[in-house]
C-alpha cells in the first residue's frame, strides 16, 4: 500500500462526504430550473443536515435497536461504496476488499437493513414501503449485477479496478454490448435513487411513495444520516456510471498529477450528468406501482442481452 | 475391525465409529430412561452435542488424511460392511458434526413433557438418525449403503410423526416415506448399473469399473433422481414443504440442514467418485434441474404465511444452486478444465456448508417463537424483538446470510458461484456460452428474492407491533436454546469472515473429486479471497466489515460531533393519521402479494373475494403449488386404477386361483416345448 495510494483513498472518502450533498443540491437546481420555478440554493442539502443535527430526535415509542443502528449501518455502506469505486483514481487500498459484485451485495445490505427498520415501527406507510423497496430491489438487484457483468466480461475481471483500467485505455471503439447495457444501467439508477418515473422524491402522502414511506418515522439526527446515505448512494451510482462508460479522466497508479487533474474532471462530469437527470425526472412521468416490475424487468433483459452481444461478437 | 492402517496411528475412522456407537448408546439410553425427563433433556442432549463436537474435530483432523478403509463384520454372512473415510466423507462428517452440536444444544432446552411423543423415544429416533446420517458418509459398499441410508429415512419418518395425533401430520410422514422409497429404488438401481454384472458391490469395484456412455448415463440420471427425492429437486419436492413443518423445529433443523446435504453427497460421490466418465450434458441436466428447482423454491417461499414452510420452500431453493454449482462443475470437468470445475465445486460445497449452518439456526429461531407464542402463522405474530431478543438477534445474522448479503457465509457462496459462471467463456462450446449469461442473471435473480423473503421472514416475525395481544407474554429462550443458537450463528459469522480458511478445508476433497484445488491461491492471497488472479477478481470479507465498521464509527462519531439535540420518545407519527392498530401493518399475505401478481402463472391459486353486500366478508387467497395438481394427484390416480385392475385378478376364491395356476402352468408347458 503506497502513501499515495493512501492519500487517493482518503480523498475519495472526503470527496464523496462533500460532494454527494452538492449534487443532489445540483439535480434539485436544474429540475426546478427545467419546471420554470425558482430553485432552492445549491447548498440547500447542507442546510438541511444543518438543521436537522441540531433538532431534538423523536423516537417511535416501541422502536428497537435495530431501528436506531440502521442509519448508522445504511451510512456505512453507502460512504463504503463511494470508497470503493474508483471515482478519482485506480489506485484504491480497500478496492481489492470487495469487487463488482461485493459493491451489490453492499448495496443489497442497505436496502435490507432500511427496509427492516422500515417494519420495525410497525405503522402501515413503514412496511408498506419496506415491500415495495424490496419489489424494486429484487429486480434492480440482478439488473445491476448483470450491468456490471458486461464491463466485467470485456475487462475479464470483477475486481472495479480493473475495469475501469481497462475500459479507460481501449481506443475509442463502442461497445454495442456497453451501449445496451448503459440504457440499462440509467433505467436501474432511476429506480435505485427513488428518481422518477418510478418514486418520487419530493412527495409525502401519496399512494405510490416508496422510499419517503420507509423513512417516515425517523427525525433529527437519524435522518440526517438517512438523507446523507441517500445523496451519497446518489453519487456512488453517478460514479459508477462514469466509471463505466465515461472512465477517461481517472488517475492510474504512480500518478499524483492526474490526481490533482481528476477532482476537475469528475466535478464538470457530474455537473453535466446531473443535468442530464434532472432533464430525464422533468421530462418523464411517474408510474403506477406495478408498471415497475416491467420497468426494471425491461433493464434486466436488457443487461442480458448486452452479455450475450458480448458473447456474440467475441469480446470476451 | 480390522483396518488397513497400522494400529499404532491415530485411526481417525475408529474414532468416528466411537462417536457414531456413543450416538446409539445415547440412543438406548433415551429409551430406558424414556419417563425421566429431565435425565434425557438436560444430561443425554447435550452429551451428544459433545459427541458431536468430537465429530467435528475429527473430521477436520481427517480431512487433510489419505483415505483409510475399514470392514465391520456386521451384517449378513459374506457381506460386511466396508467403510471408508476419504475428504469427501470428512467434509460431509464435519457438517454433521458442526450442525448437529448446535440443533442437540438447542434440543436440551427446548423439548417440553407432554408433547406427542415422549421425549426419551424422541431421543432415541434423533440419535438413531445422527448415527445413520454419519454412517452413509462413510458406508464404502452399497449394501452397508442401503442399510444406513434407509435406517436414515426411517428414523427421519418418526422424527416427523413425532406429533402423530394431528391427521396433516400423518398425512405429511406418509407423503415424506412414499418420495423417500420411490428415491431409494433409484439409488438401488444406480448401484446395481453401476456394479457392471460383476456381482461385487463394493464400492472399489464400482470405481474400478468402466461403463459405456449409454450406462453410466443411466447410472447418472437413476442417482439424480434417487438422491434428487431426498434432497428435494423439482418434481419430487412436494414431501419438503409438508415434512419440514410436521416435524419439531430441531427435527426440521436437522433434516433441512443436514440430511438434504447428505442426499447431495450421494450425488456427489456417485457422479464424481464412483464414475469414471464424465459426459457434458450431465452437467448440463443437472444445472437446468437445480436452475428449474432454485427459482421455483424461491417463489414459492416469498408467498408462504407459514413459518416452516416458507423456510422449508427456501430450503428447495438454496439445494437448486447447490445443485448448479454441482452441474457446472461437472460441465468444466467433462471438458478437462480442472481448475474452472474445482472452483465450481468449492462454491457449491461452501454453500451447502453455509446453508447447513443458516438454515438449522434459522429453524431452530422458530421452534423458540412456536415455544414461546404457540404461532406458527406469520399473520399472528410480530414485534418479537422486544420480547425475545436472544432469537431475534441471532435469527437476524441467520437472515442475512441466507439473503446472501455480506459479509456472512451466504454470500461468500453465491460470489464464488457467480465467479465461477464468469468464467464459463472459456468453454469450448457456442451454444453454452450462450447458456450461460442467462443461468447467471437467474442466479441473481433467485439471490434477490431470497432477500425478498428473508426481509419478510425477520420484518413480520420479530418487528412491527405485535399483531395478537398474547405476544406480549412471549418469554424469551432458556439457556440450552440461547448456546444452541449462538453457536450456529457464530457459525454463519465464521464462515461469512474467513473464507481462506474454510476453502483449505474444502480443497482437498475438489483434489480427490477433480484433482485440482483452490488452496494454493488463496494460500498465497492471505486475506483476500482470490479465485484465480488477483486482477480477475478479489474479495475481503474481513477488511469489508472492518470498512463497514469504520464507516459506522466516522457517521457515529460525525453524530457526537455534530449533533446538538436530546432524544425524546413518542407514538408514531406515520403521516399524522390517528389510531393505528396493529392490524393495518402488512401481513405475510400482503407482504408476498407483489410477488404473486409478476408470477401469476407459476401458481395456483384461489381467491375468495367479498362482494359489497357480504354480512361478513371474507377474503381468502390460498397459492398451491401447481406440481401438486398438475403432476402428484394425476399420477396417484393412475396408480390407483391401475392397482383396480390387477384387483380385478383377485377375486378371493380358492377356485378361481388353482384356474390361474392351472392355466400358467399350461403356458409354460407350451412355452417349454417349443
Amino acid at each position: 500500500m503506497s502513501i499515495l495510494g493512501l492519500i487517493s483513498q482518503l480523498m475519495a472518502i472526503v470527496v464523496a462526504l462533500v460532494l454527494a450533498p452538492l449534487l443532489s443540491g445540483w439535480v434539485n437546481q436544474w429540475r426546478a430550473r427545467l419546471q420554470n420555478k425558482s430553485a432552492p440554493g445549491l447548498l440547500q442539502p447542507y442546510r438541511v443536515l444543518r438543521k436537522l443535527f441540531n433538532k431534538e430526535s423523536v423516537l417511535a415509542e416501541h422502536a428497537s435497536t435495530l431501528f436506531r443502528m440502521t442509519p448508522y449501518i445504511v451510512f456505512g455502506c453507502m460512504l463504503l461504496a463511494s470508497a470503493i469505486i474508483p471515482t478519482l483514481s485506480t489506485d484504491l487500498p480497500l478496492s481489492p476488499a470487495a469487487d463488482a459484485i461485493a459493491l451489490v451485495g453492499l448495496f443489497a445490505l442497505a436496502r435490507v437493513f432500511i427496509s427492516l427498520a422500515a417494519m420495525d415501527v410497525g405503522t402501515a406507510f413503514g412496511s408498506l414501503g419496506a415491500r415495495r423497496e424490496m419489489l424494486v430491489g429484487f429486480l434492480a438487484e440482478p439488473a445491476l449485477l448483470m450491468v456490471l457483468f458486461c464491463a466485467s466480461m470485456i475487462s475479464r475481471s470483477t475486481s472495479l479496478t480493473t475495469i475501469v483500467e481497462t475500459l479507460a485505455h481501449r481506443e475509442l471503439a463502442i461497445y454495442p454490448s456497453l451501449l445496451v447495457a448503459g440504457v440499462a444501467f440509467t433505467m436501474v439508477s432511476l429506480a435505485e435513487n427513488a428518481r422518477v418515473p418510478v418514486d418520487n422524491p419530493d412527495t409525502h402522502l401519496e399512494l405510490t411513495m416508496i422510499h419517503e414511506a420507509m423513512i417516515l418515522e425517523y427525525s433529527a439526527r437519524h435522518l440526517a444520516l438517512i438523507e446523507w446515505a441517500a445523496s451519497l448512494k446518489l453519487f456512488a451510482y453517478s460514479c459508477m456510471g462514469l466509471a463505466l462508460f465515461f472512465p477517461w479522466g481517472v488517475a492510474q497508479a504512480h500518478a499524483p498529477l492526474e490526481l490533482l487533474l481528476a477532482l476537475p474532471v469528475l466535478v464538470i462530469k457530474l455537473a453535466i450528468g446531473g443535468v442530464l437527470l434532472a432533464f430525464i425526472e422533468i421530462a418523464s412521468a411517474k408510474m403506477r406501482i406495478f408498471r415497475v416490475p416491467e420497468f426494471l424487468a425491461t433493464a434486466f433483459m436488457l443487461a442480458v442481452i448486452g452479455l450475450l452481444v458480448n458473447i456474440l461478437l467475441g469480446v470476451a | 475391525m480390522n483396518s488397513f492402517t497400522p494400529p499404532s496411528t491415530w485411526i481417525h475412522l475408529d474414532w468416528v465409529l466411537v462417536v457414531v456407537c456413543a450416538w446409539l448408546l445415547i440412543a438406548i439410553l433415551g429409551v430406558l430412561a424414556l419417563k425421566r425427563f429431565r435425565l434425557v433433556v438436560t444430561v443425554l442432549f447435550p452429551v451428544s452435542g459433545a459427541m458431536s463436537l468430537l465429530l467435528l474435530g475429527l473430521a477436520l483432523s481427517a480431512a487433510v488424511n489419505r483415505p483409510e478403509v475399514a470392514v465391520l463384520p456386521i451384517g449378513l454372512p459374506q457381506l460386511p460392511f466396508h467403510l471408508r473415510l476419504d475428504s469427501l466423507s470428512a467434509f460431509f462428517l464435519m457438517v454433521i458434526g458442526g450442525v448437529s452440536a448446535g440443533v442437540s444444544l438447542f434440543s436440551a432446552g427446548y423439548f417440553r413433557q407432554g408433547e406427542g411423543t415422549p421425549p426419551g423415544l424422541i431421543c432415541f429416533e434423533y440419535h438413531v438418525f445422527l448415527a445413520s446420517m454419519a454412517m452413509v458418509v462413510i458406508a464404502d459398499d452399497a449394501y452397508a449403503f442401503m442399510v444406513v441410508w434407509e435406517t436414515m429415512a426411517f428414523s427421519s419418518f418418526f422424527l416427523v410423526m413425532a406429533n402423530h395425533r394431528i391427521p396433516e401430520i400423518r398425512n405429511a410422514g406418509y407423503l415424506y416415506m412414499l418420495v423417500a422409497h420411490i428415491g431409494a429404488l433409484g439409488i438401488l438401481l444406480c448401484f446395481g448399473v453401476l456394479q457392471a454384472n460383476t456381482g461385487d458391490y463394493t464400492f472399489a469395484n464400482m470405481r474400478a469399473q468402466h461403463l459405456s456412455p449409454f450406462w453410466a448415463s443411466v447410472a447418472f440420471i437413476l442417482a439424480v433422481f434417487g438422491f434428487g427425492a431426498k434432497a428435494g429437486l423439482l418434481p419430487l419436492h412436494a414431501w419438503l414443504p409438508e415434512a419440514h413443518p410436521a416435524a419439531p423445529s430441531p427435527m426440521s433443523a436437522l433434516m433441512s440442514g443436514v440430511m438434504l446435504k447428505i442426499a447431495l453427497y450421494g450425488i456427489l460421490r456417485v457422479s464424481f467418485d464412483l464414475l469414471q466418465t464424465r459426459i457434458w450434458w450431465w452437467g448440463v441436466l443437472l444445472m437446468a434441474l437445480g436452475l428449474i428447482t432454485a427459482l421455483f423454491g424461491v417463489v414459492f417461499s416469498t408467498v408462504q404465511v407459514e413459518m416452516k414452510r416458507l423456510l422449508a420452500y427456501s430450503s428447495i431453493e438454496n439445494v437448486g444452486l447447490m445443485c448448479v454449482g454441482l452441474g457446472l462443475s461437472l460441465l468444466f470437468s467433462a471438458y478437462g478444465m480442472k481448475t474452472l470445475s474445482a472452483l465450481a465445486l468449492t462454491a457449491a460445497l461452501y454453500h451447502v456448508v453455509s446453508h447447513a449452518f443458516f438454515k438449522s439456526l434459522l429453524f431452530c429461531s422458530t421452534g423458540a417463537v412456536l415455544h414461546a407464542t404457540g404461532e406458527r402463522s406469520l399473520g399472528k405474530l410480530g414485534g418479537l424483538i422486544r420480547y425475545m431478543p436472544w432469537v431475534a438477534w441471532p435469527s437476524l445474522i441467520g437472515a442475512l446470510s441466507c439473503a446472501g448479503l455480506p459479509p456472512f457465509g451466504g454470500f461468500v457462496a453465491e460470489w464464488l458461484l457467480l465467479q465461477s459462471f464468469l468464467f464459463t467463456t472459456g468453454l469450448p462450446s457456442s451454444f453454452l456460452n450462450m447458456l450461460v449469461p442467462v443461468v447467471a442473471a437467474l442466479i441473481a435473480l433467485i439471490a434477490a428474492l431470497s432477500g425478498y423473503t428473508m426481509v419478510k421472514y425477520f420484518g413480520v416475525i420479530f418487528l412491527g407491533q405485535p399483531r395478537e395481544e398474547k405476544l406480549a407474554e412471549a418469554h424469551d429462550a432458556g439457556r440450552w436454546e440461547r448456546i444452541g443458537m449462538l453457536w450456529l450463528a457464530l457459525g454463519c459469522v465464521v464462515l461469512g469472515l474467513f473464507p481462506n480458511q474454510v476453502i483449505a478445508l474444502i480443497d482437498p476433497v475438489t483434489q480427490l473429486l477433480v484433482s485440482a484445488g483452490m488452496a494454493k491461491t488463496v494460500a498465497d492471497s492471505g486475506w483476500l479471497l482470490v479465485p484465480v488472479s488477483i486482477e480477475r477478481a478479489s474479495y475481503a470479507p474481513a477488511i469489508f466489515l472492518l470498512g463497514v465498521l469504520a464507516c459506522f464509527g466516522v457517521a457515529y462519531l460525525l453524530v457526537r460531533r455534530l449533533y446538538r439535540g436530546g432524544t425524546r420518545r413518542a407514538p408514531p407519527w406515520d403521516c399524522g393519521y390517528p389510531w393505528q392498530t396493529a392490524r393495518m401493518q402488512d401481513t405475510a399475505e400482503g407482504f408476498g402479494q407483489p410477488i404473486r401478481q409478476i408470477f401469476e402463472p407459476l401458481f395456483r391459486m384461489r381467491r375468495e373475494l367479498p362482494t359489497s353486500f357480504d354480512e361478513q366478508p371474507l377474503y381468502r387467497v390460498t397459492v398451491e403449488d401447481p406440481l401438486w395438481h398438475g403432476l402428484y394427484l394425476p399420477v396417484a390416480a393412475m396408480v390407483e386404477r391401475i392397482s383396480k385392475l390387477i384387483g380385478l385378478l383377485q377375486q378371493g376364491r380358492i377356485a378361481v386361483y388353482l384356474m390361474y395356476s392351472f392355466v400358467t402352468l399350461i403356458v409354460v408347458l407350451l412355452v417349454v416345448k417349443q
